[in-house]
């Protein structure tokens, strides 16, 4: 059952697609990144990117929460997940992120009790039925997914369950749009901004790319028509030089978010003052940890981890692939040395990496697009 | 992990907190949906939601996504428009 087939119209993408090549036609380069991993899988299952005039490129950003986390905290992951008496649950795709050593996946052959849940409420179940183990739940993830975990800590405090514990790898979205904004090979036009984030947070927190940093910001759904509209809508305010922040996802981003969902977030965490990324650095206020009367709930008090900051592998440019800096191919190691099955960086893990949909999707075609012509 | 899929409310469990079975592509299950706790504006079987980790996150508004459709559409009446105005010239 599919609530809108119409986002998937070829009649309509027509449409819009000729719209773009009229508004692209005379102007220079474009790139516009798709800060959102979402949106990157859905460029290349649908094969967006090919549609486009030459002059159009997209470039992938760090949203995917999997591809930005480092490999000391999966090490830190691992300590945890390795202690006697522990249960610790993940996402499924954690389960191949490369730490120092080992993946997740790997410490479990060799004997830690480490499960796949699709649901952080899946984790409060487990701790209710096994009430003599400590079940730690490795939380990831943006503003989207950061109000289902304060959800279950809430719950976990109203059920009165001493045995839930969450390592926290919530990270913020804004912060991390700064970095991008204020790295020095930043070259690019304008943000396709994060739908799904969107819902939680609205459009207003964006403001500051138009008004700060000059750049448009259209904020999409997921759906092909989504992002061709939204990329018409780039254009077309880089055509008569306008830079604003708009909302092309209404059906699903109100202006002022989820008030509810912001509530348990604020309620829950508080901002860490430094958190490391994968490829980006350390970043200033961009994660959430445990406010002092949650701090039971917290993995890292509880398990003193060590914390220890490991160097990306030399061979690996995740970062440049994340900043927009180079594209997936480019990478010295894609598809070769780096596949999804072994990946050695983090954006060929998840299936919301730059990497892994170029791979999964076989569109690392180097020659030039086909221009669109009108319908 | 960080998608989120449409999906419909078929019902609301009455006797267990903030829970309700959706429909998602045709399979069903339970979602949380604390995070529409809006006494206003109460989420409803046949609601359409966005759904994310188990979590209904959002409400999929159908006149908003109808709106939008229409706006691609009115486009490619101009664009059809703007040919035909073309042929007729020529």
């Amino acid at each position: 059952m599919n609530q809108f087939p119409d986002f998937r119209d070829p009649r309509a993408a027509r449409i819009v697609l000729s719209r773009i090549a009229e508004l692209a036609t005379g102007q220079p380069h474009r790139k516009f990144m798709e800060i959102c991993g979402g949106h990157t899988h859905s460029i290349y299952r649908h094969g967006l990117e090919e549609l486009l005039p030459q002059n159009v490129e997209l470039v992938h950003g760090p949203g995917c929460p999997v591809c930005v986390i480092p490999m000391g905290r999966i090490d830190d992951a691992i300590y945890i997940a390795s202690q006697p008496n522990v249960v610790f649950c993940c996402f499924g795709d954690m389960l191949r992120v490369p730490g120092g050593k080992l993946n997740l996946l790997e410490a479990r052959a060799r004997g830690a009790d480490i499960r796949v849940v699709y649901s952080p409420m899946d984790v409060l179940t487990i701790a209710e039925r096994e009430p003599e183990r400590d079940i730690v739940f490795l939380a990831v993830g943006f503003e989207t997914t950061t109000p289902s975990t304060a959800v279950t800590v809430l719950e976990a405090r109203r059920r009165k369950l001493s045995n839930y514990f969450v390592m926290s790898n919530h990270i913020r979205i804004v912060p991390a749009i700064k970095a991008i904004l204020d790295s020095k090979d930043l070259d690019l036009d304008g943000f396709i901004g994060p739908g799904h984030v969107g819902t939680v947070l609205g459009n207003h927190p964006y403001e500051f790319v138009a008004s700060e940093y000059g750049k448009p910001l259209v904020t999409a759904g997921f759906e092909p028509l989504d992002i061709l509209e939204s990329v018409m809508r780039l254009l077309a305010q880089k055509a008569v030089g306008r830079c604003e922040v708009e909302n092309q996802y209404t059906r699903a981003v109100r202006d002022a978010g989820n008030p509810v969902a912001i509530g348990v977030i604020d309620k829950v965490f508080t901002v860490r003052p430094h958190f490391e990324w994968r490829g980006l650095g350390s970043i200033e206020h961009s994660a959430l940890m445990f406010r002092d009367d949650f701090a039971e709930f917290d993995a890292e008090l509880r398990y003193s981890v060590p914390g220890i900051q490991i160097a990306d592998p030399k061979s690996c440019q995740c970062g440049e692939v994340l900043r927009g800096a180079i594209r997936p191919w480019e990478c010295k190691v894609f598809g070769t040395a780096c596949t999804p099955e072994t990946p050695i960086g983090t954006c060929m893990v998840s299936s919301e990496g730059a990497c892994a949909a170029y791979y999964n999707y076989g569109r690392f075609n180097k020659s030039p697009r086909i221009p669109v012509t009108a319908v | 992990m960080c998608v989120g899929i449409p999906a419909m409310i078929i019902s609301i469990n009455n006797d267990k907190a903030f829970s309700a079975i959706v429909d998602v592509e045709g399979v069903r299950r339970e979602a949380n949906i604390a995070l529409l706790a809006d006494p206003a504006d109460p989420v409803r079987e046949g609601d359409w939601v966005l759904l994310h980790v188990g979590f209904a996150m959002s409400k999929l508004d159908e006149a908003e996504a109808r709106s939008t459709l229409e706006f691609i559409r009115a486009l490619g009446s101009v664009y059809d428009e703007e040919v035909e105005a073309l042929r007729v010239q020529d």
